[in-house]
């Protein structure tokens, strides 16, 4: 492959892992009310949530492995797994290395839910409000995309989906309506 | 062979996840906890041994317990 494909796939793969995780947490946050959500009753947004950060941390993965091998980001293992060591831009790549510490993390301990416990999963899983805002800056300040328009813009429209979840979803406008009957056969496994 | 499904209902936020996996076994009551479609213990047959043990892994309280596993 040409240094210059595996670039694009490295920036490209980064802004779909980016796109994926915002959905992840605008689920994770839209499921806490424990009403429907976007149409969607609590099974499938569970599973979509579940199934989407997996994916993300696939996309996550991939941009992370194109950028080893990218002969001007240099980055190499070390840096992968621990921040603010990288020659290129050491802060903003550092933020992706720590947003990609804290997603594994989160993803392994959900795996393990069921032996690690409710708190110490809980815990956790908290990281994952730190994760996604740290993802986000990351993208704006290390990127050959940095503050272009296009890539400017899907951040906005992340942070709005997100903020919008957030504040829809918020226990003070709880609805007082019965739960609606569960038909989702489709989602077992 | 049957097993009985477990809930800690001191756990259980009545959000209603398992009732959608196990519509076999369970309802919902009009608070959205589950409940048991004969009475008695919740029982789950083999052929649904699956979705009992996805309803296990996924409720969001793990309020959830296969009996005997
Ligand atoms: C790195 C990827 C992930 C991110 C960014 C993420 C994000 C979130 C967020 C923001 C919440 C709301 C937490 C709260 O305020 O209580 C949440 C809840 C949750 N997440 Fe994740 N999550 C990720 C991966 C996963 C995975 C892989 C699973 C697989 C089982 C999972 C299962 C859950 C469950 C069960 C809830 C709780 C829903 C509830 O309280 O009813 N998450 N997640
Ligand atoms: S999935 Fe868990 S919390 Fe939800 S109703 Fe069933 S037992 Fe209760």
């Amino acid at each position: 492959m040409s240094t210059d494909a595996l670039w694009y796939l490295a920036r490209g793969s980064g802004v779909v892992s980016l796109i994926l995780f915002t959905v992840v947490v605008a689920l994770g946050i839209g499921t806490r009310s424990g009403r429907p959500f976007a149409g969607m009753n609590r099974l499938v947004v569970a599973s979509v949530h579940r199934s989407a950060a997996l994916l993300a941390l696939v996309f996550l993965v991939i941009h992370v492995v194109t950028l080893l091998f990218d002969p001007y980001a240099q980055l190499n293992l070390v840096d992968v797994l621990l921040p603010f060591g990288s020659g290129y831009r050491p802060f903003w790549v550092g933020l992706g290395t720590l947003a990609l510490d804290l997603a594994l993390a989160v993803t392994i301990t959900s795996l393990l839910r069921d032996r690690i416990g409710l708190r110490a999963w809980k815990a956790v899983h908290w990281l994952a409000y730190a994760m996604w805002p740290i993802a986000l800056v990351h993208g704006i300040g290390s990127g050959t995309d940095r503050s272009t328009l296009w890539l400017l813009a899907i951040d906005a429209v992340c942070v709005v989906s997100v903020i919008a979840v957030a504040v829809s979803s918020h226990p003070a406008l709880k609805a007082t309506s019965a739960p609606a009957a569960p038909k989702t056969l489709a989602w077992r496994e | 062979m049957t097993r009985a499904l477990i809930v800690d209902w001191t756990a259980c936020e009545g959000r209603g996840l398992c009732a959608g996996l196990l519509p076999e076994v369970l309802t919902q009551d009009k608070w959205g906890y589950p409940q048991n479609l004969t009475p008695g213990p919740i029982l789950v047959p083999d052929e649904l041994r699956g979705p009992a043990r996805q309803a296990v892994r996924m409720c969001p309280r793990l309020a959830l317990r296969l009996e005997s596993e």
